[in-house]
């Protein structure tokens, strides 16, 4: 891939007509898409447009059906050799996995393990880093994240924003070249949403490259360098966050953004009229 | 407790609030004939125990400590008790994961052996293991298999056969016990295994994958650790089986066992009550004995997710204020 450069270098993710089946039901049809390092790209849509397949397929928890994509030049899942795609093994899909890092809705930490241990377990097992500099560098990690006093808690002992950061803790233990994020606050109370958002912020700031599902859209305005509108498999429209979710191109983005706002609105005036409702006086310790 | 106590209004003072409850608890005489009945029930097993010169108390603990009882317990019931159990579920694993691998030739072998021996009952299983030899009347051998054919179409003669054994002597003895056991305890543990490896939220394999963990390694530190809490109370179950199957063992047979040996002073002594209490009194003790160890290895992998298995840990760098927050 270095035939053309572009001012930013080659494209760290390079998604070529990317084409996603389920059985006969077509969920991707046809994505292209590029990133380039350190950019922020925040993918953005209705639920079932496909942005969270798409990442899925990034770091093959999803296999490809039709089209290509590259990380760093070399493509995901399969590789050709002799004019023909071959499957790659198991060893090189972890291989190629092991550079991504991926922080889930749900946080999938491991439960049996205390933080600390949950970011030292890939770097020792996978990587094969020395136990005491995983632990420094875990250490360093959770400092980071704002947890290295939790360092020794179970997840069950942290609340939803607390488990998220150590999630992405142990994304970054594996020094990955690449961030997915798969709707990181959708699974948090809306207290806790703040912190996670914090950490991301701060994750982009440092030039990380990410590529972000989400529903945040204060965080895509302030924080992505460009998003991805998509609807029913397809990239809808795509730009800089101001122009995008400011005045977009396309009426089914419009439709969108439109509906989200109204959303929030009615949210909003619930969670007004609800603490009208309560009224004035101040409630009982109980 | 926005209403009032109306039972208790507050005296005097209108901004009294109620205090502590001082009230008269549920009678329960129910219970006071139950523990009547038991007492009488309890009394008149003790009586039975004690006064019933059947039982010979002193010839009980004088068979439980004679050299050949103490060899069977250890040898032939605790030995193939820890040796079946560990091969059985180490086999049991294997046919977990085989049945759950995406080899169908894997799972098809995983599904017929469990299906055969789920239904061979362990006295029968056992009984045919002590006769096996009958079908391999020159020997079992360690070699290349179908040598003679091999050697035959080459045109050489003699055998490729490294070890030969006595059928009759491996399988009728002590490594056809632990065989039968453990063959027949696989194919229980590896429904137990499955089970388990089934009860891990899909969540985990997929961010164990993402850490670029081999399918091997996240099975090894991310799902059979998580998979054992759910594995451990019907495997605790299994060894106790396990340790009284030990007995069936006599139908090999093998004879250094504890309930034979029990058993075989009885008929020598005419004595064959006391040596059944004494028998019962070891399986009694063993048992207890597995019951404890249980609870320590459930403890030890309900880490994280059960609360009294969860230590509430010291803090790295300094014990925050607020340390019970986190916990939900």
């Amino acid at each position: 891939m270095t035939s053309q450069s572009t001012p930013a270098g080659p494209p760290l993710v390079r998604a070529v007509n990317a084409i996603k089946e389920f059985g006969s039901t077509r969920v991707l049809d046809g994505i292209d898409l590029e990133v380039h390092r350190g950019e922020v790209v925040c993918l953005l849509g209705p639920s079932g447009s496909g942005k969270t397949t798409f990442l899925r397929l990034i770091n093959q928890m999803e296999q490809l059906t039709g089209g290509r994509i590259w990380v760093d030049g070399e493509l995901i899942g399969v590789e050709e050799r002799g004019g023909r795609l071959h499957v790659r093994k198991d060893r090189d899909i972890a291989r190629q996995r092991a550079r991504i890092g991926m922080v889930f809705q749900r946080f999938n930490l491991f439960p049996h393990m205390t933080a600390l241990e949950n970011v030292v377990e890939a770097p020792v097992h996978v990587k094969k880093v020395k136990p005491a500099e995983a632990r420094r560098e875990a250490l360093r990690l959770l400092e980071l994240v704002g947890l290295a006093e939790r360092a020794d808690y179970y997840p069950s002992q942290l609340s939803g924003g607390q488990q998220q950061r150590v999630a992405i803790a142990r994304a970054l233990a594996m020094e990955p070249e690449l961030m997915l994020f798969d709707e990181p606050t959708s699974a948090l109370d809306p207290e806790l949403v703040g912190e996670v958002l914090t950490v991301m912020r701060e994750l982009a700031d440092s030039g990380m490259t990410m590529i972000v599902v989400t529903h945040e859209m204060s965080f895509a305005r302030e924080v992505a360098d460009r998003v991805v509108f998509m609807d029913a498999g397809v990239v809808v429209e795509e730009g800089d966050p101001d122009q995008v979710l400011r005045s977009p191109r396309e009426p089914r983005t419009r439709a969108f953004l439109d509906r989200v706002r109204r959303e929030e609105r009615v949210l909003e005036q619930r969670v007004a009229r609800e603490l009208e409702d309560l009224g004035p006086e101040p409630s009982d310790p109980s | 407790m926005s209403e009032p106590d109306r039972a208790r209004p507050p005296a005097g003072d209108a901004e009294e609030r109620p205090g502590l409850i001082d009230a008269v608890p549920v009678r329960h005489p129910w219970r006071w004939v139950a523990v009547a009945v038991i007492a009488v029930l309890t009394a008149m097993l003790l009586n039975l125990l004690l006064t019933n010169p059947i039982y010979n108390w002193p010839f009980v603990f004088e068979a439980m400590v004679q050299e050949p009882v103490i060899r069977g317990l250890l040898i032939g019931t605790l030995g193939a008790t820890v040796l079946g159990m560990v091969f059985g579920v180490l086999g049991g694993v294997l046919l977990a994961v085989m049945r759950l691998s995406a080899n169908p030739v894997l799972r098809g072998v995983s599904w017929v052996y469990t299906w055969f021996f789920r239904a061979i009952p362990r006295y029968v299983l056992i009984v045919t293991m002590g006769v096996l030899g009958a079908l391999f009347p020159e020997g079992v051998s360690l070699g290349v298999p179908f040598d003679w054919l091999i050697i035959d179409a080459l045109g050489l003669s003699g055998d490729w056969r490294f070890v030969t054994l006595d059928a009759y002597a491996v399988f009728g003895g002590y490594f056809g016990a632990v065989l039968a056991l453990a063959s027949s305890e696989a194919a229980y543990m590896a429904e137990i295994a499955r089970s388990g490896i089934l009860s891990v939220d899909r969540g985990q394999v997929e961010a164990a994958q993402a850490l670029g963990m081999s399918p091997g390694l996240a099975m090894r530190r991310i799902i059979l650790p998580q998979a054992m809490r759910v594995i451990i109370p019907p495997t605790g179950n299994e060894l106790i089986s396990m340790l009284k199957d030990t007995s069936l063992l006599t139908g090999l047979p093998l004879t250094t066992e504890l309930f034979f040996q029990m058993q075989s002073i009885g008929s020598r002594t005419f004595q064959t009550f006391p040596v059944l209490v004494g028998a019962t009194l070891y399986y009694l003790a063993l048992s207890s004995v597995l019951m404890v160890g249980q609870t320590w290895v459930e403890r030890r992998f309900g880490r994280g997710i059960s609360p009294s298995a969860t230590p509430r840990r010291r803090t790295v760098v300094a014990p925050v204020a607020s340390n019970g927050s986190g916990a939900q």
